[in-house]
Parts: C-alpha cells; structure tokens; sequence
C-alpha cells in the first residue's frame, strides 16, 4: 500500500482538479483587480496586460496605504503586547505552585470558553469614555486582553514540559527572577512564541469585527475596515475593490509563504494544545 | 515534514526528561517543590491579571447586568426590566430568527468542515506527489481576511456575476439570484464560511493522521481489513483527540459567525439573514436596544459554553469506552 499505483494516480489527478476549482476565486481576486477599468463582462476573461490603475485608485482615494500601515502598526504592537504580558504571566502560573497561581490559571482557562460578545458592549462604553475612540490605542488595549487567556493557555503548557533544572541552576548562582526568566527560560519559549505571535498576528491583522466598532469612521481604519468603508460609501467599481482586497491580502500572504511552515504548524499544533 | 514540526518543537524537552533516570527525577522533587513555590513571586502576573480583569471579566460581567436593563447605551438612567429582554429574543421574529439560523449555521459548518476536512486529510496523507502544493492552496483561505473573502464571493454569486455567467452558458434559462433570496443567501454563506475555512481543519486532521502508527494499519491489512474497516477501527480511534478540537472549533467560530454575513448582505435581505451577532451589533449600535443587544450577546455566550461543553463531555466519554 505504500506503492505510487494506478489508484494513487487517479486520486492525485482527482484532487489536482479539485485544487484548481478551489483556486478560481484567487484567480478572480487577481484577474479583476488588473482589469483595465472599460472592461465589460464578468471578470473570468483574462486580463492582459494588466492594468495598475485600479491599484492606484484603491491607494490613493481608497486610503489603502494609511490603512494598510494601520494595521499592520495595529498588528504588530499588539502582538508585542500579549507576548510580553502572557509571556511573563505564564512563568509566573507554571513554575510556582501555589494556590493563587493555581487559582488564576484556571481564571484565565476561563476566558477561553468566554465569548467576547458578552464584553463587547460594555468594553464599547468604556473605552468611549476614556476618550479612545477613533484611535488605534483602543484596539491595542483590547487586543492585548484579547489574546491572553489563549496565549496564556499555551505558554503554561509549553514551560510546564521545559525542564527546570537550567533555572535552579542560574537561581542557585545568584539570579534573580526576572534574570532567570530573560536569560533562560524565554529563549527556551521560543517555539511557542512564533506559533502565538502567528496565530494572534493573523488574527489580529484580519479581524474585522473590533475595529468597525473602534474606529469606523475615524479615519484611522484598519483597511478591512477602510475597504468595508470605501465599497459601501461610493458606488465603488468592482476592479477598484478587487484591487483593494489584493493590497490587502498581500502583507498577509507574503507572510504566509515567507513563514508557511510555522504558520501551518502553528494552526496544527497550536490549535491541538 | 512540514506537518512533523508541532512534534518535533516539543521532541527536545521531552527526550532529555524521559533520559533522565528514574531515581534523580523523583528524588529531589520535594525539596524542589518547596524552592519552586516561591521562587516566581506574583508580580509577573500582574499587569496580565490587571488587563484581563479590566478589559475581559469586568465588562463581562457588566454584559449580564445590562442584559436584564433597557439602557440604551448613552444616557445616565436605565431601568431593571428583569428578563424582558430574554423573552424578547425568543418571542419577537428577529430574535429567534436570528437564533434559529445561527444554529442551523453552525450545525450545517460542522458537519461539512469536518467531513471534508477529514476527507481532504485522507487524500494529503497518501502517497500523491503534489501534497505539499495542495495543502497550501487549501489552507491558504485561512489566513486572509474574511473580508477579502466575503467580497469576492458577492462578486461571485452576484446577479450578472461569473456564476450566474456560467450558468447561463450551460445553457440555465433563469439563474437565481443568490444574495437575494433568503434561503438561498444562508446556503451561500455557509458555502463562503466551510470554502474559507474547511483548510484549517484539515490541517488539525493532517496533524492527528500522523499519530496513527503505519504498522498498525499494515498489520490490519494483512489480517484482511478493507479499507473501511482499516479506518473505522485503526485510523479513527487514534484521531480522536483531533475530532475534539475540530468540533469544538467549528461549532464556536460558526455560533459566532458575523464578517461574512455583514460583508454579504448585512443582515438582509429583510433580516432574513441576519445571525446572532450581526443582529446585536445592529440593535446595539444602529438602534440603541443596548439591553436587548446584552440579552442577544448572553444568549449566544450560553449556547457557546452549554454547546461546546456536551461536545466535550460526549466525545470524552466515547473516547474513554
């Protein structure tokens, strides 16, 4: 059974084709974005040569450009917050053995069965009333709670399995706690640092949902927001938000390919945690 | 290979633990326990606790009050209206509407995320020379926005779009139009949301098909299993932690589907489409029904941990037996 037979074959041609219809709205994001914008028909013809003045609009008047720093500045200091505050919290949860650790781990198990709809309306008001709203902080902030209960998760998982001898060793030479944690114990981390920043970075980066409340209308979007904006303000042509969505998509992607290992493994072994 | 790499990042720590002998291991834990309880003192969890208590718990908490209140999200005064609220969901149309189809949602995602996961699973996890090609441009979908995707599948289903293009080629008199028929408009969301993320759940079954030992599966076959047998009695046992995952996976991220269908159709048309959390974000937000949106945002929290936890409790219990 370990043969490349004629069964085998028939199957990898079975699902070649299947990946190939699974693949026409890629090519559809594509094609249509680098329509010349006179193009009549539906977008499945083949546009060549392409044509970058849908790009330029979708920048320019589409503020995709700003947007798409937004979010990627979004992305990325948030992500940089969860990792610090998980990662010092979880050191905290899994190497002392109290009951108030023992308590707050199981708080923050908690807040994984806990849907953020039930915060969102209540969070909405308090952040408006700090004055955040419009700004890029707010998202930062809520992101930063976000994310913890499921960084935490796998950080107290990962440094419960790391042996502890390393760290008695540099407390017995005098170390104190924080320098134990720098030196030793987060660089042991490392493999479920990546598989968090990635999973939180990608969701951060494409959510949706907090940032149309946060920011609508602020001109501080983040650009699925600004592109949700920019469609349904004008009677925006279909090529100028296909190009929209290409921008979008293409730090994302970019990132993917760059990282697809760790990215899959991430969503593999991440989720499986 | 790829696939390997969740194992192969914890293979270290677990080799030089299970290399150590027997007796050093257990020896010194005591005294080690009692250096260890105090040895991180409490101060590293606090700005953590802090945040999750400010942000998460707090208005968490607040959720629930607000539900049993007819606040309208901006004045000072709101009234205790008891369970008025609750009572609106499951009375008024939009309500249990919005309730129904997000069940109907969710149930219809996990059954097709996860059968055709598993199935794209088994196909990658044979000997077909392109698996590393496919697995990528099925995953793919996962990591882009659902924005991205819920556009281009408006574009798509849209009444002069490719689709319908297509179909008229073939020759059909009349095709539908998708986005605006309400039955019509729920399959295609469902069809966007198990298109978008069918990969990822495959990805869990590609990581869980690894644990199968091949022996096993070459020692059935030779005592003459079939291939469903082969499955239904080696491979499926030991994909049990992976089914877990995914079902509970699948039924949380479905209960709480919203970008699709407010990038789609925003609710419509007539509400006919509308799902638990789209509709709180528009009584909340576009009509001031903060108490009302509360009830919704309650509601779904309770399908969500009363859902996902008889999920967990079945599935435990026929792993178990």
């Amino acid at each position: 059974m370990n043969r490349y037979t004629g069964k085998t074959l028939l199957l990898e041609i079975t699902m070649v084709v299947l990946a190939i219809v699974f693949a026409i709205p890629f090519y559809l994001i594509v094609n249509v974005a680098f329509q010349s914008p006179n193009t009549t028909g539906s977008g499945v013809t083949f546009s060549w040569p392409p044509n970058f003045d849908n790009v330029q609009i979708a920048w320019v008047q589409g503020g995709l450009g700003a947007a798409i720093l937004n979010s990627v500045v979004v992305t990325v200091i948030s992500t940089f917050c969860v990792i610090a505050v998980s990662s010092l919290a979880s050191y905290y949860l899994a190497r002392t053995l109290s009951r108030v650790s023992r308590a707050w781990n199981i708080a923050f198990l908690l807040g994984l069965m806990l849907p953020l709809q039930l915060a969102t309306l209540p969070l909405y008001a308090m952040i408006r009333d700090l004055g955040l709203l419009g700004t890029v902080w707010s998202l930062v902030l809520v992101y930063s709670a976000m994310y913890l209960p499921f960084s935490i998760f796998l950080y107290v998982l990962f440094i419960r399995a790391l042996p502890i001898d390393f760290e008695e060793a540099a407390q017995l030479d005098g170390c104190g706690p924080l320098r134990v944690f720098w030196h030793i114990a987060l660089p042991l981390t490392r493999p479920v640092t990546i598989t968090i920043a990635i999973l939180v970075g990608i969701a951060i980066y494409n959510d949706f949902f907090t940032p149309l409340l946060y920011l609508a209308g602020s001109g501080q979007e983040t650009a699925p927001v600004a592109i949700n904006a920019f469609v349904s303000q004008y009677s925006t042509p279909w090529p100028v938000v296909f190009a929209g969505l290409l921008l979008l998509s293409i730090p994302i992607l970019a990132a993917f390919f760059a990282l697809q290992k760790q990215v899959i493994g991430g969503f593999a072994g991440g989720l499986k945690g | 290979m790829m696939r390997k790499s969740p194992m192969s990042q914890h293979a270290p720590t677990v080799s030089t633990e299970a290399s150590a002998p027997v007796g050093t291991r257990y020896a010194p834990s005591a005294g080690r326990r009692a250096r260890r309880r105090s040895f991180v003192p409490l101060w590293f969890a606090l700005p953590a606790i802090a945040l999750y208590l400010w942000l998460v718990l707090w208005p968490s908490l607040q959720g629930v009050s607000l539900s049993f209140t007819d606040w309208n999200g901006m004045s000072p005064d709101k009234e205790f209206v008891g369970f008025k609220n609750f009572i609106d969901v499951f009375s008024l149309p939009d309500g249990v509407g919005a309730v129904g189809r997000t069940l109907i949602i969710a149930g219809s995602l996990l059954v097709i995320q996860n059968v055709g996961g598993l199935l794209l699973a088994l196909a990658l996890n044979t000997r077909i020379r392109s698996k590393s090609v496919l697995r990528t441009v099925f995953f793919a979908p996962a990591v882009l926005s659902a924005v991205v995707l819920g556009y281009t599948f408006k574009f798509i289903f849209a009444p002069l779009g490719p689709l319908n293009e297509f179909l008229l080629a073939l020759g059909v008199q009349s095709p539908p139009n998708w986005l605006g028929q309400p039955e019509l408009a729920v399959v295609v969301i469902i069809f966007v949301i198990a298109w978008q993320s069918t990969g990822s759940t495959m990805i869990i079954y590609l990581a869980g098909l690894q644990s199968v030992p091949q022996d096993l599966i070459e020692a059935a076959s030779i005592d003459g299993a079939g291939a469903f047998r082969r499955f239904s009695s080696v491979t499926l046992p030991h994909l049990a932690p992976a089914i877990t995952v995914n079902f509970v996976l699948t039924l949380i991220a479905g209960l709480r589907v919203f970008d699709q269908v407010y990038v789609m159709t925003g609710g419509g048309p007539a509400n006919s489409t509308q799902t638990i959390s789209t509709l709180l974000i528009q009584q909340a937000f576009k009509f001031m029904n903060y108490g009302y949106g509360a009830a919704l945002a309650v509601v779904l929290s309770v399908l969500i941990a009363v859902l996902s936890l008889v999920q967990f409790t079945v599935l435990r219990r026929q792993r178990s037996e």
